[in-house]
Formats: structure tokens, sequence, C-alpha cells
């Protein structure tokens, strides 16, 4: 079988990647702006329109964080009036396995899968803290270690109520329920199951269950690395290799020129790390208010708060929330070398995402490398224009994927499976 | 009252008309031409008798994009909810539909709807504090974005206003919620909330849903519902046309039950808008009841200028003459 890349929408929903400022920008908060959306996909023959979950507004020592945009719908419900406006696009929803009740979510699934057509997928994450947990029931109900035990029995029983009519009914310490299927299925069977989540325990999960994940390993190496790992995962579980479709997420930056599309990726990155956002990234890790600091200014002079990071943010990760003061003690001595201001410091050290940056034609080719070479099946595209990035997109890069021969010339199936070629 | 004109609800079957995506567009879309205010979509964790039926505001979600003018009004329990989902749920539907969501509350306590969330059984006073709990919480996290949060101000680079962002902290007898909701204050500021007259203390609704053993308890029960604050009242009426059986109001346990012509339906209904502000009509067999109701009854009262549809685009809330609510944190 010939290589086939499939691609996939992350519609904003929160974070700093996004230029809200930009006047050309569409509302992301507002249902014409996701059909808008999701019309121009299906012009461009994508696979899947996904939404992210996050179940607490991102807060900066107790208030919430304003510097980014926020506000989002409930993923189904959203998806489902998506349905009724679109014909062939898959609509993934992102939904947590330790905050919702197994059949009420399976159920939901299966009626938005339904009444799409066979379109829906799940994207399976296990995100918990106690800071998620304050606005739910289950809130801190089990500990974080077990997260993914959780995850696997909740899996379990929404694939046996999407198996027939009969009851099912669990009951350990982490999932409870006593419950009968009342959805038809669709013409997929049940909804596609997506993993995002790269833990050990994510990995796992997603070898024993997933259609598809939704990996983090974006750069070539990392994406091959992850690639191999996880079909040897799969192997252990009797699965083949291509029983699973990796989708790295990306960024892209198109431009007529190499140089023309360096010059944009650098004024896109400039503008996601405002003097705001840079002043609001040190106040993360020095655990106080430094809004009276100028941000072309130098670094505080005061002393960090003891103790480590908190979860409030949710943009930090794990690693990171770790060792603090030596990173603070490092970032003074480059500072102080460079006579970097606080803005010029965060430009220089904020972690570069691995994005995809040149023309149609040389961004094209470099995912078709990654098809051919089985690194990865295709990607998920974080916009950070709405909708500009995505029109370019398929306007200009999905011409390129096709004349490579890596890219679908029209749908095939109806299906959200028929159209990732999973049997 | 003295209006002599009314608002007319009715209830979407809940297995034959949303079996197929096609069959459930093209009934909401016929509901909306005919004039109803809005329709509601039942729903409970547990099968029905007759086996199928899809989750109710997964299925008002689908008709929002489909329709301009109709209300929606899903049922969604609130014993088997996480609250917070539940408020998004609802307030995503009033975004989808550009102000047109409701949501009947349903309360139930039962040992075989708990057991579908892993739990046991609630009291008759459990199940009232927990009605009123989630309610009064679902109401305070579609008020925690302010109308204005969202400010977009690129001088000081703040997308939201940070003071008009709030949790709500919450405490109820078993759960809490700190918020705020994840998704902006709907249109409508709140969505309608629908209940029946029985959990109207705990409800609070915006529209009480009042039953009765003849019209003049359906009357009495209505004057009291006023009398304790509801803004709206409308009769539950379920309705089996075209039998035949001679035309007239009949009981049927707690609630009004019509068997009949439609011409007969229709001058009930006008003697019904002098007590009430509209009806909920159930459509007693499946699949059969609509039609008649969309091809005579509804033209009927149209006719005789007693029926209050929709104008397109208007919100639910601007449809009923209610009000757009104030958030209890502005
Ligand atoms: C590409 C990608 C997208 C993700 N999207 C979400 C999301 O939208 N919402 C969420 O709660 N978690 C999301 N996650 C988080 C994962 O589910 C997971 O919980 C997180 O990476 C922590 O890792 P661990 O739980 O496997 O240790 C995403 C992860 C990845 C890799």
């Amino acid at each position: 079988m010939s290589a086939r890349l499939h691609l996939g929408v992350f519609y904003p929903g929160v974070g700093p990647q996004f230029l809200w400022d930009d006047p050309s920008n569409a509302p992301h908060t507002e249902i014409d702006t996701a059909v808008a959306v999701a019309r121009t996909l299906e012009r461009g023959l994508f696979d899947a329109f996904f939404l992210g979950e996050g179940l607490r507004v991102r807060e900066n020592r107790g208030r919430v964080h304003a510097l980014d945009i926020a506000g989002r719908p409930d993923a189904i419900t959203q998806l489902s009036a998506l349905a009724a406006a679109t014909s062939r696009i898959g609509l993934v929803a992102t939904q947590n396995t330790t905050y919702n009740f197994p059949a009420d979510l399976a159920r939901r699934l299966a009626s938005l899968d339904f009444l799409s057509g066979g379109r829906a997928g799940w994207n399976i994450v296990t995100t918990d803290n106690a800071w998620t947990g304050a606005n739910f029931r289950r809130g801190g109900r089990f500990p974080h270690e077990r997260r993914y035990e959780r995850a696997e029995q909740f899996v379990e029983a929404a694939l046996a109520l999407w198996s027939g009519t009969a009851e099912v009914a669990r009951h350990t310490d982490l999932v409870g329920l006593r419950a009968t299927p009342t959805v038809p299925p669709s013409p997929q069977g049940r909804p596609v199951l997506f993993q995002a989540g790269d833990s050990d325990g994510g990995r796992e999960l997603a070898a024993k269950y997933a259609d598809v994940v939704f990996s983090a390993n974006t750069a070539y190496d990392q994406a091959l690395a992850y690639a191999e790992d996880l079909r040897a995962r799969l192997a252990r579980y009797g699965r083949p290799a291509g029983a699973v479709r990796i989708l790295p997420g990306a960024t892209v930056v198109l431009g007529d020129t190499p140089a023309d599309a360096a010059e944009r990726a650098e004024d896109v990155r400039r503008r996601q790390i405002t003097p705001q956002r840079a002043l609001a990234f040190l106040e993360q890790y020095w655990g106080r208010d430094l809004s009276d600091h100028d941000p072309h200014g130098p670094l505080p002079a005061v002393e960090p708060v003891e103790g480590e990071l908190g979860p409030s943010r949710g943009t930090i990760s794990i690693e990171d929330r770790t060792g603090k003061l030596d990173r603070i003690r490092r970032w003074r001595e480059l500072a102080e070398a460079k006579k970097l201001s606080i803005h010029q410091l965060v430009l220089e050290v904020q972690p570069r995402q691995h994005g995809f940056v040149g023309t149609p034609g040389r961004v094209a080719d470099e995912w078709a490398h990654y098809v051919r070479t089985r690194a990865a099946d295709g990607f998920v595209i974080s916009p950070h224009l709405l909708p500009a990035t995505l029109d370019e997109i398929v306007d200009r890069l999905v011409p390129e994927l096709q004349d490579r021969g890596v890219y679908r010339t029209g749908y095939e199936g109806t299906t959200l499976r028929e159209h990732l070629g999973l049997t | 009252m003295t209006s002599r004109s009314l608002h007319v609800a009715v209830e979407l079957d809940a297995t034959a008309d949303s079996l197929s995506p096609r069959a459930l567009a093209e009934t909401v879309a016929r509901a909306e031409t005919a004039g109803f205010t809005f329709v509601t979509f039942p729903d409970s964790p547990v099968p029905p008798r007759g086996g199928s039926r899809l989750e109710a505001t997964t299925r008002a979600a689908y008709v929002s994009t489909l329709t301009d003018r109709l209300g929606l009004a899903p049922t969604a329990n609130v014993t088997t909810a996480e609250p917070f989902h539940l408020a998004a749920q609802l307030a995503s539907l009033d975004h989808a539909s550009h102000g047109r969501a409701a949501w009947v509350v349903a309360a139930d306590g039962s040992a075989e709807t708990l057991a579908t969330i892993g739990g046991s059984r609630l009291d008759p006073a459990a199940l009232h504090r927990e009605t009123a709990d989630v309610v009064e919480v679902v109401r305070r996290l579609w008020d925690s974005w302010d109308d204005d949060a969202v400010v977009k101000d690129t001088a000081t680079g703040r997308y939201l206003d940070p003071d008009k962002v709030h949790h709500v902290d919450f405490t109820g007898a078993r759960f809490s919620v700190k918020g705020p909701l994840i998704t902006p204050r709907p249109p409508q500021g709140r969505p309608v909330v629908v209940a029946a007259d029985d959990l109207a203390e705990a409800a609070r609704p915006d529209v009480v849903l009042v039953g009765g053993t003849g019209l003049d308890d359906v009357r009495t029960r209505a004057a009291r519902a006023r009398a304790a604050g509801a803004p709206l009242v409308f009769a539950e009426l379920e309705v089996l046309l075209g039998g035949s059986a001679p035309d007239g109001p009949w009981p049927r346990g707690d609630r009004l039950r019509y068997t009949g012509s439609a011409a007969g339906l229709a001058e009930l209904l006008g003697w019904l808008a002098t007590g009430v502000d509209g009806v909920h009509l159930r459509p007693g067999v499946p699949g059969t009841g609509l039609p008649v109701l969309i091809d005579e009854v509804l033209p009927a009262l149209r006719g005789e200028g007693l029926l209050l549809p929709p104008e397109p685009g208007a919100t639910l809330r601007s449809s009923l003459g209610l009000r757009r609510p104030e958030s209890l944190f502005a």
C-alpha cells in the first residue's frame, strides 16, 4: 500500500500560540467560526477536526490568566452541532477518564457517532490534578498513580457498552456502573479511539486500545523513535504494526521562499511571546506578583518564593516544575552576561516548539519523508490564525501533497474509520 | 391571565424520530415551520421500553445549526450528572443555537438510575437537596463569565479581564464546585430552565409544567405555581389524535390527556389559553401524533390568532417574553 498522509486540526481553545490580537481572526468561541473552519477542512479533504479539553480556566496566582485565549465549548455538544453542518470530516472530542462517568460518556460519544453517520472519535486523556478536580464530584477520589488503571477500566466499560445491547456491570475500587446501552451502532461500529499522553502509562494505553495516537513527538528523530517504540508495544499485545495511525502535533508557517517563511515564523514567535507574557512566564517561576516590573528592564532583583510550581497554569510539564531555583540562577547568569531584558531573556530561553517552516513544496517534501519512512502517518495542526493558517494550508500545501502522491484527491469513504484506512 | 394566545411546545418522540439523523432533521424543521415555541427531548440514563434512544443534549445540538427560531430543550437528570459538565453542555447548546437552549430538569433518585454511575438510591429529602444544589451551581456557572469578560485589549496584552471571570465557590450537600465555567456566558445569559411543578421549589424554573387530574385541577395548580413565583406556566397535555374516541380531555393519572380530533384539540387549547401561558404536548403514539399537530392543530390555532410562534433569529427567552437575567456576579 502506498504511503498515506492523514491530517487533522486541533481547534484553538487555550494557550499563547494563538495570535488573538490579529485583526484577521474570526472569534474562535463562536459556532459560526467552527462551522466555517470544519467546512474549510472538508474542502481540504482532512480526516478530522479535534477539540481539546481543559476543565479549569487557567490561573496565575489565584486569578484567571488574562493574556491567552480562553473559553471553550463542551466538545461533544459542539461537535454534534458541527455534524449537521458537515458531511465527511471526522469529529474528535478530547475527553477525560478521571472526571467523567463511563456510561454517560460512552452514551454521548455513541450518540455523536450515530448522528454524524460514523464520524466520531474520542481522544482519551487522563489529565488529573486536585486543582482541576475542584470542579468535580470525583475530584481527587483516587490517587494520581492509578489514573491509567482507571482509564483502562473506563475504556473497557465503554467498549462493552458499544458492543451490543446487554447490560454492563463493573464494580471495582476505580470504576462502578450498571448500565444498559441505548444507542444503536453507527456505520463505523463505534467511535475511533485516539490517545494523547506520552508517559509510559499513556503509551501502554495506546498500544492496547488506540486506533490513533496524537503525539507530542514531532521532530523527525523523536517521531521515528516514538513510532518504533509504539510498534514494539503493539507487537507485545499481538496487534499488527499498521493497527495504529500516529499523528504528531504540528505548527506550520508557509512562505513564498525559504527566507520569507523563516521571517514569518520568527514574526509569529515574537508575537506569541509578548512582553506581558514574558513577565507572566517569570511570575510562574518567581511565585509572586511581578507586575511592577518593566518587561523591557532587568530581571527581578527580588528573590523567588520557595516551593515548586503548582499546576495552576496547566502549561508547564512535570519535569519543568521542579528545580526552579537552579533554573532561575542560570537565567540570571545568562541575562547578566548578554545584557538581556526580561522580554529578551524569555525570547531566548522559552523552548522553541518544533514547527514546519518553509515553502509549500519544501514542507510537502518533509511530510512525504515522514510518512514514507513510517516516522508518522500524518499530523494534527495547531493554527495560529483562524481561518488564515488553514486557508493557506488547504490552498497551498494540500495540492503539493497531492502532487507527491501522499494525499487523497477525494474522500473514498464516509466514516472516520474509513478516512484513516483502519480496518 | 387574560391573554388568549399561547406558546405551544412539543415533546419529540424519544425513539422513532431520532433513529435516523435525517428523520430527526426533517421532523425538527417541520416543527419549526409549524410555529412551536420549543421542542423537548426526553431522556433518562436507563433505556426506554422500546430499547433505543440517543442522548438528549447531543440530539438537540445536532439540530441547532439546522434551525433558527425553535427553542431546543433537552432533558437532563441532575443525580447522574457532573454539574460542571452539565453547565458547559447547556451553555454550549445555547452558543451553538445562538440563544435557543433550554433545560428540562429531571430528578431521578431511583436505584436503577444511580447505578449507572455506581451510586445508590436517594431518599426524597436527599433528592430535593441534590436538585436544588445542581440547579443552583449550574446557574452560578453560567454567570461565572461576565458578558464583557473578553476584552482583547492589545495595549495591555489582555484577552480577558481577570476581574470579570469568577470562581463560584459552591458547596452543596454532596459535591462542591470551584469554577469558573470553561465556557463563556451563553447568549441568553442563562438557558431557560423548565421543570415540573413538583420540582419547582428546588429548581426555581423559568417555565413550570403543571399536570392535573382535570381541567379545573390544571387551572388550580397553574394559579398556585404562579403565586409561588413562576414566571411562566405551561400545562402538560398528552394527546391521542384521530382515534374513534369522543373528543375530550381525560385525566390519566396525574397528567391531562386529550383523545379525539384535531379540531377538538384546537378548541381545548383555546380554552386552556385563558389559564396558562402555554402547553407542552406529548403525542401519545410514537411517530403519528406530531404530523397531525403540525398539519392540522397548529394551523387551526394560527388561524384563530391563538398561537405565539417565534420569530426567525429570536432567542428562546425573547420568544417567551422572558428577560435576559443579570449575572449574579455583575
Ligand atoms: C498532543 C497532545 C495533546 C493533548 N491534549 C490534551 C487536552 O486537550 N486536554 C487534556 O486534558 N490533556 C491533553 N493531553 C495530555 C495527556 O492526556 C496527558 O494527560 C498529559 O500529557 C500528561 O501525561 P501523563 O498523564 O501521560 O503522565 C495531551 C497530550 C498530548 C501529547
